[in-house]
């Protein structure tokens, strides 16, 4: 399972990167839309947890331009806005089915990324 | 209350004070008064001037009417009463000049002058021949007269004086009212003799007694001296005095306004009688001939006073109607414009609290992570020395992340504008399902809780995410307001066909009275050392208003709470309904 951790803050994705190794999860991390799409041109993910609101590239920017290329690439959102439900009344539409609110319960993530990985 | 009291309208008390120097725009009452007043004043003006004008108008008209009427009647009678003199002495004129003092001299022929004029005129009594040395020489009649001497009486000194004479009224030997009547002849030789001839009044009685005249009128005649020469309905006897005075001399007919003896106000008329010693006097009561002016006059004054009042009454009632319409109208504006205050203050500190939210939710995210770095190493590399405590410090700055992690929340949805999706709903089965999330706290604290709701309460249509947040922040709240075995009563009742009331009871602390008010403000907490945010209440104000509903709150410091949710069976979408969510 590979996983790249997205986030304009170098400290959150490192830090959360770190935990998950902890917990046996390998997790590489992006501090931009930028670095992330370059990181995953070089080898494909299988996961990407993702802030929604990063300068530039944002999350569901992101994913949308991702969704051609690798259509089995799962996405996880984070924000640090608005709770769940007004998230999916925004980006329901975008295809966001996987959608966490910071600060991240490490376990939920957890949880969220094996639901991801069943589908 | 006094009656007055419940009279006034609204406006009536009402002042603007905030209106400032505008504030006379917004006095109601003196709009009101403004309007009464010249409304009223427009309307009764004209009407008051009108009606005075036309009451002395018509007063004026009906009083020279009753004037012109008298002097009428007197110049008529005086034709009459004077034609009847002319009359009967121009007859004897003609018994003067047709006869010479021999043939009257004849027994026969002036019992047959006498006969015939007392066929042509009526009235005459006898006639009789007097020489000049004032004998009576013949006499026809009841009286035996003949033979006395006139000589020494005035009428005689009189008629050989003038030629003509007519006598005052007297009674006569029968004691029946009389006029005398003398006519003197002089021949060309110096010698002459006279006619003299008694008239019984009692024709010129009748001839004034016909007339029939409205207002107590009284038609008689006087003499110079003012003793009256015929009987009067109201003024006395043949020969008694007349209690008014004599009219001065005029040669033409007078009519004036004076006093009788009782003081009441007459119209009198006169006109001396030619040629005799009579005056032809007519007096009216002038009360009675104003009769018909004083139901008239009843008449409009009781039509002003109608109009008046009626106009008064129009008046008073649009005045009222109209300046309310505009107070309500204004009033409606004042409350617009708070709830617009409101809104956008509202508006304000939602876009204050997302921001704030969001700028705190990262540094939040990166303490979590860091604090479950430690904890981690410290679970996963077990190290050894101080590692339980600093667990236990990790513990408490994970727990106090997860804290402030609720506060951003709820800022946030405070602030946010979500789509509201209708579905059917059970309310009891809601509440439960709500009610499982206390379970435990519940148990922990021994707090009793009850759900009361009857079979027949409908499936109502609404917002399920809205309404658990809804009933989640009602019970939390009461669960903090309770000492530990409190008891919370969850009632859901059918309020009318239209809404259902669901009432949630504690028997906690209370709120005091000054707090009540305020409780659904935003950031209002009176728990804010125990962790409360200030926000749940504003938001569950705000979650049902935006599913049509109402919230209301009472309490009792020492006893507890009631909050009453009024939902609506059918929710209504309505336009904006999201779009803020204050009202």
């Amino acid at each position: 399972m590979r996983i790249l951790l997205i986030d304009d803050e170098e400290e959150l994705v490192s830090t959360l990167a770190e935990r998950l190794s902890f917990r046996g999860i390998d997790a590489d991390w992006a501090c931009s839309g930028k670095d992330a799409l370059k990181k995953i041109e070089e080898t494909p993910y299988d996961i990407a947890v993702v802030d929604i609101k990063m300068p530039k590239i944002g999350g569901l920017e992101l994913r949308k331009m991702m969704a051609g290329k690798y259509p089995d690439m799962k996405f996880i959102f984070m924000t640090g806005h608005g709770s769940e439900e007004d998230f999916r009344a925004g980006s329901e539409a975008a295809g966001a089915e996987y959608y966490l609110v910071k600060p991240v319960d490490i376990e939920e993530l957890i949880r969220k990324m094996k639901e991801a990985l069943k589908k | 209350m006094s009656f007055i009291e419940k009279l006034k309208p609204d406006f009536w008390d009402y002042r603007d004070v905030a209106a400032g120097p505008r504030e006379k725009l917004f006095n109601f009452h003196r709009m009101w008064e403004l309007t009464v007043f010249l409304t009223a004043g427009v309307a009764f003006i004209p009407l008051i001037a009108l009606a005075v004008v036309d009451y002395h108008v018509t007063q004026r008209s009906i009083a020279s009417e009753n004037l012109l009427r008298t002097a009428r009647l007197v110049s008529n009678t005086r034709r009459s009463i004077s034609f009847f003199f002319t009359q009967r002495r121009a007859a004897l004129d003609f018994v003067v000049k047709e006869y010479n003092f021999k043939t009257l001299n004849e027994p026969g022929v002036l019992n047959n002058i006498l006969q015939n004029l007392k066929i042509s005129f009526g009235g005459i009594t006898d006639i009789g021949l007097i020489d000049p040395l004032g004998n009576q020489r013949n006499y026809v009649g009841p009286y035996n007269l003949l033979g006395k001497n006139y000589s020494e009486q005035d009428w005689y000194q009189e008629v050989c004086k003038r030629g003509v004479y007519i006598s005052n009224v007297f009674l006569g030997f029968r004691q029946v009212p009389h006029i005398v009547i003398a006519i003197k002849r002089i021949l060309p030789n110096g010698f002459f003799y006279v006619v003299r001839t008694t008239l019984d009044t009692g024709v010129l009685d009748d001839l004034l007694s016909g007339f029939e005249l409205a207002g107590k009128g009284d038609i008689f005649m006087i003499n110079r001296e003012g003793t009256l020469q015929t009987p009067s309905l109201y003024h006395g006897k043949v020969l008694q005095k007349l209690s008014l005075p004599v009219p001065e001399y005029a040669p033409k007919t007078r009519v004036f306004e004076g006093k009788n003896a009782h003081n009441d106000p007459v119209i009198i008329g006169y006109r001396y009688i030619s040629d005799t010693p009579f005056i032809l006097m007519v007096v009216k009561h002038e009360r009675e001939l104003m009769k018909s002016w004083y139901e008239t006059r009843i008449k409009l004054i009781f039509f002003l006073t109608v109009s008046i009042i009626v106009i008064l009454g129009v008046v008073v009632g649009m005045a009222t109607y109209l300046v309310n319409k505009i107070y309500v109208a204004d009033q409606a504006r004042i409350a617009t414009l708070h709830q617009v205050e409101y809104s956008n203050k509202m508006a304000s500190i939602g876009r204050l609290a997302a921001g704030v939210a969001h700028e705190i939710n990262n540094p939040l995210a990166i303490i979590n992570e860091k604090a479950g770095l430690i904890k981690d190493l410290l679970t996963f590399k077990k190290t050894p020395a101080g590692g339980d405590r600093l667990l236990g410090l990790v513990d408490a700055v994970l727990s106090s992340v997860k804290r402030a992690g609720t506060i951003t929340k709820r800022l946030l949805s405070f602030s946010r504008q979500s789509e509201i999706s209708i579905q059917p709903i059970e309310l009891k089965e809601l509440i439960e399902e709500v009610l499982t999330f206390f379970e435990k706290e519940a148990e922990y604290r021994s707090i009793a809780i009850s759900t009361e709701a009857p079979e027949h309460i409908p499936r109502i249509e609404s917002d399920r995410g809205k309404l658990q947040e809804i009933f989640l922040n009602l019970f939390n709240n009461a669960c903090s307001a309770m000492e530990d075995g409190g008891h919370l009563a969850i009632q859901i009742r059918r309020k009318d066909t239209n809404s259902v009331l669901v009432t949630v009871t504690d028997d906690g602390c209370g709120i005091p009275k000054e707090d009540l008010e305020r409780i659904f403000e935003p950031f209002f907490s009176t728990k804010t050392k125990k962790g409360g945010t200030g926000l749940g209440l504003s938001l569950t104000a705000n979650f049902v208003r935006e599913l049509g509903g109402t919230i209301t709150v009472e309490s009792t410091t020492g006893k507890g709470t009631t909050f009453s949710v009024t939902l609506p069976v059918r929710m209504e979408r309505k336009e904006g309904n999201n779009v803020c969510g204050y009202y």
